[in-house]
């Protein structure tokens, strides 16, 4: 084909198509605006940010923002925590929150009783819906322990010895973590089941008939039909865990720390919010964003790259 | 499956009482919260109230409802919510469209720009920075610049996929333009994962807090969700500081009286949606 030809069938293409073109450019247009453009202002990172300047004109400073952040300033330690803090908790969420929903699934695929494992799945898909500020105002209210009142929760803890007399969760830095993570199961765990009671309903009958015959029991069944038949979803699923385990949920944490909490409790995003929105060191929070950032791009790759070596499944 | 063996019975009787108290976990906040706003004072701190509530109490929610600022977040929600999801399943579902037919000319391209930003976000300073040098600052700024996500694009497109063909060719030799395929044939047809993505996006709007919480300035702008956070943080030196004569609530109660007012209307829509959702979830798939 001559180059005219090819230009005149591209004419004529979207002569024919034009629809189909304008459909998609409200969309084009406001990842634009609201996800690339930003993009680009994660140049601040190496800037010395003034509001008057803009992220542009503001004065180039090479790595002096990163080495602000990592190397002995006030600040550098506090950004060190903060990246331990958005590691442990990371692996926590990552070593409770990973397995819980795969083990209800298998639970949910026992229930044979229809009427029942129909009200048990929405009852347990419910709490997902509910916003971190309902959630947090929970938690908050139902853990308060104060001089004339103590939420109920915090009372049968107490009665329980699960925590020491006198400590106010909410306030003591060592329940910080377990009390996120509990969160997060108690949220999420029912409506992150259902990708794994799909695979699971997806397995024919017949390979379950078949090790039955065998004289297999229930433990085998699952070691060897229940589990292979799911391994893709496992894998895509822990690639997404793996690929997203930074982006630990910080509207949670900003909603359930305090000064006292913060040794455990602050994470890198918390951090970059707390000293670039509320406390306006723009360069130097943007410089620990563009970190994090980094950092989790570079799992996500990470753990699709392992995946497509590993297993024939990839995010892409 | 005639013949239980032991392994089986054993097994499947603790799955259903593992079930039945992990149900119980997942309610008895709830239940609680609004047992203990509609409990008397006396009750409440003497800790009477375990499940149900006790010496019926609506007063809470009399001073609630008149409270400065609880209407106004309500509205404010209401409108975010209606035309939030409105705004995010126009653009969703017609880029979603167009993603979904092979004459695309750069489909793949355009595929990689929608499902890059999931993996790929420019973090909260340059967002921040971009929503104030955008004037995201207004009601109309929080509806258009927020509620996108590649996520629900492409489990549109996967359903629209999946439509078959032969309608749609159908309906192009009897002249349906593009436009008119989309709404007529393709729209129809895709209720399901329609009604998933519209209840993805209300529900995020409904539960919106960070942004609006940093970027929205008047007051009578605030979503509910912003009304309710400030009332928790603040709420027992409020209820101390109103001058109400007797008291018949516990403090608590006007806490957990708001946090009733929000999973409320969450609890009302939900058995209606929630059939659609468990497929939906599974239609979107995870392949970019």
């Amino acid at each position: 084909m001559t180059k005219s030809a090819l230009f005149k069938r591209i004419i004529h293409h979207f002569r024919c198509e034009w629809q189909l073109y304008l459909m998609i450019v409200p969309m084009i247009v406001w990842f634009l605006i609201w996800s690339y453009k930003p993009m680009t202002g994660l140049l601040i990172a190496f800037k010395n940010y003034r509001p008057i300047d803009g992220i542009v004109a503001s004065k180039f400073v090479g790595l002096y923002n990163f080495k602000q952040l990592i190397f002995g300033t006030a600040y550098s330690t506090m950004f060190w925590g903060a990246f331990r803090n958005t590691f442990l908790i990371s692996i926590y969420g990552l070593v409770f929150g990973f397995p819980f929903p795969i083990i209800l699934a298998l639970l949910l695929g026992e229930v044979s009783h229809n009427f029942f494992r129909k009200i048990s799945q929405t009852i347990l898909y419910l709490p997902h819906f509910l916003s971190e500020v309902t959630i947090t105002g929970l938690v908050i209210t139902l853990l308060y322990h104060g001089a004339d009142q103590t939420g109920i929760l915090a009372r049968i803890f107490y009665d329980l010895n699960l925590i020491e007399p006198g400590l106010k969760v909410i306030e003591t830095a060592k329940y910080f973590r377990p009390m996120y993570i509990i969160t997060g199961l108690w949220k999420e765990a029912g409506y992150n089941s259902i990708v794994y009671y799909a695979a699971i309903m997806g397995i024919s009958p017949v390979l379950y008939e078949a090790l039955r015959v065998d004289g297999g029991n229930k433990l085998q069944e699952i070691r060897y039909v229940t589990f292979p038949g799911m391994a893709p979803t496992l894998t895509i699923m822990l690639v997404i865990r793996i690929g997203g385990m930074l982006a630990v949920g910080y509207e949670r944490i900003i909603l359930l720390y305090n000064a006292s909490t913060y040794s455990t409790a602050d994470v890198i995003s918390t951090f970059v919010y707390r000293i670039g929105l509320e406390g306006s060191y723009m360069s130097l929070a943007g410089a620990a964003d563009f970190f994090n950032t980094l950092i989790g791009f570079i799992l996500v790759i990470g753990a699709n790259f392992i995946s497509r070596r590993v297993s024939s499944t990839s995010l892409w | 499956m005639d013949r239980l063996s032991r392994s089986d019975i054993i097994f499947k009787i603790v799955a259903y009482l593992l079930i039945s108290a992990l149900v119980v976990v997942a309610l008895y906040p709830l239940i609680y919260a609004f047992s203990a706003s509609i409990s008397g004072r006396a009750a409440y701190e003497t800790g009477r109230v375990v499940l149900l509530p006790v010496d019926l109490d609506f007063q809470v929610y009399k001073i609630l409802f008149a409270r400065n600022g609880f209407w106004i977040s309500y509205t404010n929600t209401l409108f975010y919510t209606v035309f939030g999801t409105i705004w995010s399943m126009v653009i969703s579902a017609t880029g979603a469209y167009a993603l979904s037919k092979r004459k695309l000319l750069f489909r793949r391209q355009f595929n990689f720009f929608v499902v890059f930003t999931m993996w790929f976000s420019a973090g909260m300073i340059p967002s921040y920075l971009n929503y104030m040098g955008m004037g995201v600052n207004t009601r109309w700024g929080i509806i258009v610049a927020f509620g996108v996500q590649a996520f629900n694009i492409i489990l549109l497109r996967n359903y629209f996929e999946s439509v078959p063909k032969e309608i749609e060719e159908a309906a192009r030799i009897d002249g349906a333009s593009e436009f008119q395929t989309f709404t007529h044939i393709y729209l129809p047809m895709s209720t399901a994962a329609i009604a998933t993505v519209t209840l993805f996006y209300a529900t995020s709007r409904w539960n919106g807090y960070f942004w609006a919480s940093i970027l929205l300035q008047s007051a009578n702008e605030k979503p509910l969700q912003v009304f309710l956070r400030t009332e928790i943080m603040t709420y027992r030196t409020l209820i101390e500081n109103m001058v109400i004569d007797n008291l018949t609530f516990a403090p608590d109660s006007y806490a957990y009286a708001i946090l009733v007012c929000s999973i409320l209307p969450i609890l009302i829509v939900y058995p209606y949606i929630q059939k659609y959702f468990a497929r939906g979830v599974n239609l979107g798939g995870v392949k970019g």
